[in-house]
C-alpha cells in the first residue's frame, strides 16, 4: 500500500542542535498515526518539516506523494501545528472565512467546520476572547477546512479540559473512521492508545520504534496476589524461570501465557501458598514508552 | 491568487490600526494644510511671516489642493506608511499567524504578493480618502472667502495622486521589508520612522554644508527622491515645502529611483519569505 506520508533519513539541524536525527516514518492511507514522544523530541520538527514551513537539512520527504509546501500538497492537508494561531481582531467566524478565501473552499465549508467542532454558537466573537479550548477547536475547524485527505494535528488536545479532551478525541476517532488519514502528535500515552492505530516513538530526534499500538502492547501477563510473596516468587520462578516473574507493588507480574493461569493457582496451592487475587493484565503503551525512552533501550520492541 | 487577495482585504479592513494611521494622516493633512493656515489667514494681520495674505489664502484653494493633499507625504504619511507595511506583515509574524496561512493552498510568493497588493489598495483608499477632505475643505474656504473655484486638470490630479501614492508605497514597503527581516512590528517602526524623521534629513544637512562630495549618496536616498517627486508633480515652490520636504534631483531621476527602491524592497521581502523557515 502506498504510504500518504514517506519520510526516509530525514534530519533538521539548527546550528549545532539535531532537532531530528534521520527519522523514517510511514503514514498509511486511512489510519489515524499517533506521533509521540516526550517534549523537545522532535515531534513538531517534524510535523513542520512536513506541512512545508521548514525545510529539511537532509532525508527524503513526500506527503501525499509530493513536495511538503507545494500548493498541490497543501489543497489536500488540513493541519494544526503547535498553538493555534489566528489573527485576534477578528472574530472565529472572520478567521476562518479569510482562510477558506486563501484555501479556495466555498464559502459554506465554514459553517460546516464550525458545526463540526461546535463552535457555531460562539463563532462571531473575537478570537482573543477566546478561552484556550475554543482556540484549539477553532484550530481544528481550519484544518478541516479544506475538506483534507490528510490532517495533521500538532498535540490537539492541549490546554483542553477533560470533557473538550473527550470531545476532541470523539473528533479526531470520526476523522479516521471516515476514511481520512489523520497524523496525531501526543506526549499523551493514554490519548495515543485510545485513538490511533499505529505509533511511532520519537525521542531526542530520533525514532526509537514504529508499530501497531497493539503490538507495542504486547502480550498479556497475568498479576497475582499471594502470600506469602517470596515463597510464591519461589514456586513461580522455579516453574517459570527467574526472568518471567517481577515483584510489582505487593504482587507478583509473571510474564506466562494467560491461559495457564489454572496450572500456577493448583502449583501455588499446593505448596501452601494462599493466592487472593488472579488476573490478566494487558502492558500498557506507558510502560513501552518509557522503557523506549527513558532507559536508553533503542531497541525495536516489536 | 484572487482569493488571497480578498482575504487580505477582508484582514486590512477590519484592522483598527490601519484606520487609525489613516485618520492620523488625514488629520495631519487638513491641521497642516488648512487648519493653520487659515487661522493664520483670518487672524493675522496682512502679512503673516513675510507671506502675504492673498498668497496664504491662495494655498488653500482648489487650485492647489494637491499641493496640500501629498505635500507631507515623504515625511509624515510616509513615516504612517512605513508603520502600516511593518504592522501588516510583522503582525503576521509576531501573531504566528504566518504558519497557518502558509499551509493553506497558495504558495508563499502568492501569499507576499497579496499582502503587497492589500497595502497598495489601502494606500490607494488614503490618497483617495485625503484627496476628498482636502477636496471639501478648499471647496469650503474658496466659498468663504470668494476665492477662484479653479481646478488643477484631470491630468495634474491624477499625476499628483499617482505620484503621492507612488511615494507611499515606497515607504510601505520599506516597512514591510524591515518587518521580513526582523520578523517583528516594533524594531522595524522604530529604525523606520528614526530614519524618515531624522536621520536622512541629518544626513543631508552634513553632506550639503560639510561633505558637498558625498551629495551622490544623499541625493540617492529614499527621502530626496520622495520630496523630488512630490516637488516634479506638483510645481510646489520650495517655500511652501512643508519642513523636511526638498527638491534634490529631478522628477525623472526621483521616479526611477522611487520604482527601483519598490523594486528592491518587494524582491528583498519574497527572498526573505521564500527561504525562511518558519517557526
Amino acid at each position: 500500500m502506498d504510504a500518504l506520508v514517506e519520510v526516509s533519513g530525514l534530519t533538521k539541524r539548527y546550528g549545532d542542535t539535531l532537532a531530528v536525527d534521520g527519522v523514517d516514518l510511514r503514514v498509511l492511507p486511512g489510519e489515524v498515526y499517533g506521533f509521540l514522544g516526550p517534549n523537545g523530541a522532535g515531534k513538531t520538527t517534524t510535523l513542520r518539516i512536513l506541512t512545508g514551513l521548514i525545510a529539511p537539512t537532509s532525508g527524503r520527504v513526500r506527503v501525499l506523494g509530493g513536495t511538503p509546501g507545494r500548493p498541490d500538497v497543501l489543497g489536500k492537508t488540513g493541519s494544526m501545528i503547535e498553538s493555534p494561531a489566528f489573527y485576534p481582531y477578528l472574530s472565529g467566524l472572520d478567521n476562518l472565512r479569510l482562510l477558506a478565501e486563501y484555501a479556495e473552499v466555498p464559502r459554506h465549508r465554514v459553517d460546516e467546520v464550525l458545526d463540526l467542532v461546535d463552535l457555531r454558537e460562539r463563532s462571531r466573537d473575537r478570537f482573543s476572547a477566546y478561552s484556550l479550548g475554543m482556540k484549539q477547536r477553532l484550530g481544528v475547524a481550519a484544518a478541516l477546512l479544506k475538506d483534507p485527505e490528510l490532517v495533521i494535528l500538532d498535540e490537539p488536545t492541549n490546554g483542553l479540559d477533560p470533557a473538550g479532551m473527550r470531545d476532541m478525541r470523539r473528533l479526531i476517532r470520526e476523522l479516521g473512521s471516515d476514511g481520512r488519514t489523520v497524523l496525531l502528535s501526543s506526549h499523551l500515552l493514554g490519548e495515543v492508545q485510545q485513538i490511533c492505530d499505529r505509533v511511532g516513538i520519537i525521542d531526542a530526534g530520533r525514532m526509537v520504534a514504529e508499530h501497531h499500538v497493539e503490538d507495542l502492547r504486547g502480550e498479556q501477563e497475568l498479576l497475582i496476589r499471594a502470600a506469602p510473596r517470596e515463597s510464591a516468587h519461589s514456586v513461580l520462578s522455579g516453574l517459570l524461570g527467574a526472568d518471567a516473574v517481577h515483584r510489582y507493588d505487593d504482587m507478583l507480574r509473571v510474564q506466562v501465557d494467560p491461559a495457564r493461569a489454572a496450572d500456577l493457582n493448583r502449583a501455588l496451592v499446593e505448596a501452601g501458598i494462599a493466592v487472593s487475587e488472579l488476573h490478566t493484565s494487558e502492558r500498557a503503551l506507558e510502560d513501552v514508552f518509557f522503557q523506549l525512552t527513558t532507559t536508553g533501550a533503542k531497541s525495536d520492541v516489536g | 491568487m484572487l482569493g488571497s487577495y480578498r482575504a487580505e482585504l477582508l484582514k486590512l479592513r477590519k484592522r483598527s490600526a490601519v484606520w487609525v494611521l489613516f485618520g492620523a494622516g488625514l488629520v495631519l493633512s487638513l491641521i497642516f494644510g488648512y487648519l493653520l493656515p487659515y487661522l493664520s489667514y483670518a487672524t493675522g494681520d496682512e502679512q503673516t511671516d513675510g507671506v502675504p495674505r492673498a498668497q496664504v489664502l491662495a494655498g488653500m484653494l482648489p487650485a492647489r489642493v494637491v499641493d496640500n493633499v501629498i505635500g507631507g507625504y515623504p515625511i509624515f504619511a510616509g513615516a504612517l506608511s512605513l508603520v502600516l507595511g511593518a504592522i501588516v506583515l510583522g503582525g503576521e509574524y509576531t501573531w504566528g499567524t504566518l504558519k497557518t496561512i502558509f499551509t493553506q493552498r497558495p504558495g508563499r510568493g502568492a501569499i507576499l504578493l497579496a499582502h503587497l497588493l492589500g497595502i497598495a489598495t489601502t494606500i490607494a483608499v488614503w490618497v483617495l480618502g485625503m484627496f476628498a477632505a482636502c477636496a471639501l475643505c478648499s471647496i469650503g474656504i474658496a466659498a468663504a472667502e470668494n476665492g477662484a473655484m479653479t481646478w488643477p486638470s484631470l491630468l495634474d490630479l491624477a499625476k499628483g495622486l499617482a505620484g503621492g501614492w507612488l511615494v507611499l508605497m515606497m515607504w510601505a514597503l520599506a516597512g514591510a521589508v524591515l518587518a521580513v527581516a526582523f520578523r517583528n512590528v516594533a524594531l522595524p517602526i522604530g529604525l523606520g520612522v528614526v530614519w524618515i524623521l531624522g536621520i536622512e534629513a541629518l544626513f543631508a544637512g552634513v553632506v550639503n554644508s560639510l561633505l558637498p562630495d558625498l551629495e551622490f549618496i544623499s541625493d540617492a536616498l529614499p527621502g530626496a527622491n520622495a520630496g523630488s517627486l512630490v516637488f516634479a508633480v506638483t510645481g510646489m515652490a520650495t517655500a511652501d515645502a512643508p519642513p523636511g520636504v526638498r527638491e534634490a534631483v529631478g522628477g525623472g531621476r526621483s521616479l526611477l529611483t522611487i520604482l527601483a527602491y519598490c523594486a528592491l524592497f518587494g524582491v528583498l521581502a519574497a527572498w526573505r519569505t521564500k527561504r525562511r523557515d518558519v517557526t
